[in-house]
């Protein structure tokens, strides 16, 4: 299914501040029992962002009105563990469309591509830097450049590349899906299972 | 050009590169289960397509089964809906569904070896992490996301960047009470969480070449723990000789031709990784996990390393012994434990039993335990009867569960209570994992029976009958 079209995204963003971020943390097993993709965005962080009796916690960042905006910032190694796609539909249900770490777990980062949140890879340094800035002012705003492949802090205007497979990339600028593209090659696929050997 | 293992069967089953995109790569063998595939074959259903080869696709429930009185109506109305809707989209794709009841029924990374799925060479997918299981026959086997999965039920492919290459040799021996699990937490503890990632592993060696298909399957299913797509295993006679005559392994001439592209899956001398890693395995002692990861692991004769010591993140490190209740430089040995988990896709195989059978027999389970042993099929779940396991667990004050995925996520009703301690022979120690507040200690089949019968964290080696 085509999903929505990434061009450039200027944000304030929420950060959290925790490595090896795991996709049991971003939506625990017990809220996995859903036919269809809604409403994920409610469980997100579900055990760090309420407590037992559903009451919020105080000290959770997505509890705090400071912070917010369309871009997650996270430590190290973001999306760990499971490969549940939940993990990324809770964040795009909850509002995000980007993810900023020094560092993704492979299958949470095709995962994002995959439904249109756009995950940046940046250095370490940069990460701390973004960190800086929310701390400084939590308004700060932050963009995102998928053409340019730029994330800019606009306060200080420190800006650093990133990464993108070029496919991938012209599928969020345009909204395509790999079903798309794999539909469209069928016949290919149907004269190579004539010869597997398996 | 040389080629490793892993290169031999990507390229076997490249469709068509795309310049400067992913790999299209068929896909052998896919495996479903309930959880992940809904949302996939809904897809389907907007699209208006059907399933492109049916049979290539298997079917079973287990993430989200009860595992006692399976013969009743599941009582949570979300899991029997999910249940529910596995069944009609496998019925009406007309995909082979071993759901609950069903003899062949158990977590979907045990039986796909059991019945011969699982072959070496082959491309195969699961909506699950773990299923870097098969890579233990020589398999390309990762886990994928659901709108993956939705790309495989269509069109038999999934676009993937071709990872790089990391070979993890460990030669020498196995010390004595030293499991695969070991030798899985140890390489984790040493590469961390996250060592891995970007890579596709192929471990050598001979503690690898000795090791039983169901122990290669232990390691092969960890691998994602370093945050490597897969692991994998040269195939060689012990693999032949495991899956020769399952129900879907090839026969006859077909089985003949499979055998001179699978007598190929070696790596060539030469080839060469992006990493890689060496280590000996007398360096390897049972292992136990005291963090919030699989790589927050140690030696259990050894104490928990001080934050100093750590690579990276202090504040995290901090938090995560700060969940588990415990500090910076204090031994694991006696520490108190409320549950004992054996099962899950990484532990839940005969061998496993036979493992665990042999520790508690002649003793008796702890008071203070509460034991639940979940064998990983209905396979498993015989075996363990007809081979007398069950009469000396039962003796020892053990009960048997009924097949599934049970509290290794906790899906079902098998939740370890909050603040409560659980070693356990499954996968993931995440904060919560095994239930809201729950704290998971990873360890192997014999740790953890040793922790059954003590009550306390308990090095296995003094309780091996010589």
């Amino acid at each position: 299914m085509a999903y929505d079209k990434f061009d450039i995204l200027n944000s304030t963003a929420v950060p959290l501040s925790i490595e090896n971020v795991d996709t049991d943390q971003i939506i625990p097993a017990r809220f996995l029992k859903a036919t269809e993709r809604l409403g994920f965005g409610d469980n997100l962080f579900r055990d760090w962002r309420y407590n037992s009796d559903d009451t919020p916690k105080k000290d959770f960042v997505l509890n705090n009105d400071t912070y917010s905006g369309k871009i997650l910032v996270g430590g190290k190694n973001f999306g760990s563990g499971s490969s549940r796609e939940h993990a990324a539909w809770a964040i795009y249900d909850y509002g995000f469309r980007c993810v900023i770490s020094s560092f993704f777990a492979d299958i949470f980062r095709n995962n994002c591509l995959n439904i249109g949140v756009l995950p940046v890879q940046v250095s370490p340094e940069f990460l701390q830097q973004i960190f800086s800035a929310i701390e400084a002012d939590p308004k700060s705003t932050f963009t995102v450049d998928l053409g340019q492949q730029k994330v800019t802090i606009d306060n200080t205007a420190a800006s650093e590349s990133f990464e993108i497979n070029p496919y991938k990339k012209d599928n969020m600028i345009n909204g395509f899906d790999d079903i798309d593209y794999l539909l469209n090659i069928k016949k290919e696929i149907k004269n190579f299972a004539q010869d597997t050997p398996l | 050009m040389k080629k490793t293992l892993f290169d031999k069967v990507w390229d076997k089953h490249v469709v068509q590169q795309i310049d400067q995109g992913p790999d299209v790569l068929f896909i052998d063998r896919h495996m479903v289960h309930e959880v992940t595939s809904p949302v996939a074959f809904l897809g389907l259903k907007n699209r208006n397509i059907k399933v492109m080869y049916p049979e290539r696709t298997f079917a079973t429930a287990d993430h989200n089964t009860p595992t006692i009185n399976q013969h009743l109506p599941v009582q949570d109305p979300l899991s029997a809906k999910q249940l529910d809707a596995l069944e009609k989209n496998a019925a009406e794709h007309g995909i082979s569904f071993w759901g609950l009841g069903h003899e062949k029924n158990g977590i979907v990374h045990v039986v796909g070896p059991e019945y011969g799925i699982t072959v070496p060479g082959a491309t195969i997918v699961c909506g699950d992490s773990h299923t870097s299981t098969h890579g233990a026959f020589g398999a390309i086997a990762f886990g994928i996301g659901t709108s993956e999965v939705e790309m495989v039920l269509s069109t038999q492919c999934i676009l993937q960047p071709k990872p790089k290459k990391m070979r993890i040799t460990i030669n020498g021996n196995l010390e004595k009470g030293v499991t695969p699990k070991d030798v899985a937490l140890f390489i984790i503890s040493q590469l961390t969480t996250s060592g891995a990632t970007g890579h596709f592993v192929e471990y050598a060696g001979d503690v690898f070449k000795n090791m039983s298909m169901e122990g290669r399957m232990t390691v092969c299913n960890l691998s994602i723990e370093m945050g490597a797509r897969g692991g994998m295993i040269a195939p060689d006679e012990k693999t032949f000789h495991y899956i020769k005559d399952r129900e879907f392994t090839p026969k006859g001439a077909a089985w003949d031709k499979a055998m001179d592209y699978w007598q190929e899956l070696y790596t060539d001398e030469d080839a060469t990784f992006d990493k890689e890693f060496f280590f000996e395995g007398a360096e390897i002692e049972p292992m136990i996990t005291f963090g919030t990861n699989p790589g927050m692991g140690m030696g259990i004769s050894k104490s928990i390393p001080t934050s100093d010591t750590i690579e990276g993140g202090a504040t995290t490190y901090k938090k995560s012994l700060d969940y588990m209740g415990y500090n910076e430089g204090e031994s694991m040995i006696g520490k108190d434990i409320d549950f004992v988990f054996i099962g899950s896709c990484t532990n839940g195989r005969i061998e496993d039993f036979r493992a665990f059978t042999e520790i508690v027999k002649g003793r008796k389970k702890a008071d203070n335990v509460t034991a639940w042993l979940v064998p990983g099929s209905h396979n498993v779940e015989k075996a363990i009867k007809e081979e007398g396991l069950l009469d000396i667990l039962q003796a020892s004050g053990f009960e048997l569960r009924e097949p599934g995925c049970s509290a290794c996520l906790a899906m079902n009703d098998d939740k370890v209570p909050q603040g409560k301690y659980a070693v356990s022979t499954s996968n993931r120690n995440f904060e919560g994992r095994q239930g809201p507040g729950s704290r998971t200690l990873l360890a192997s089949p014999i740790m953890a029976a040793a922790a059954a019968v003590t009550g306390k964290v308990t090095d296995p080696r003094t309780l091996i009958n010589s």
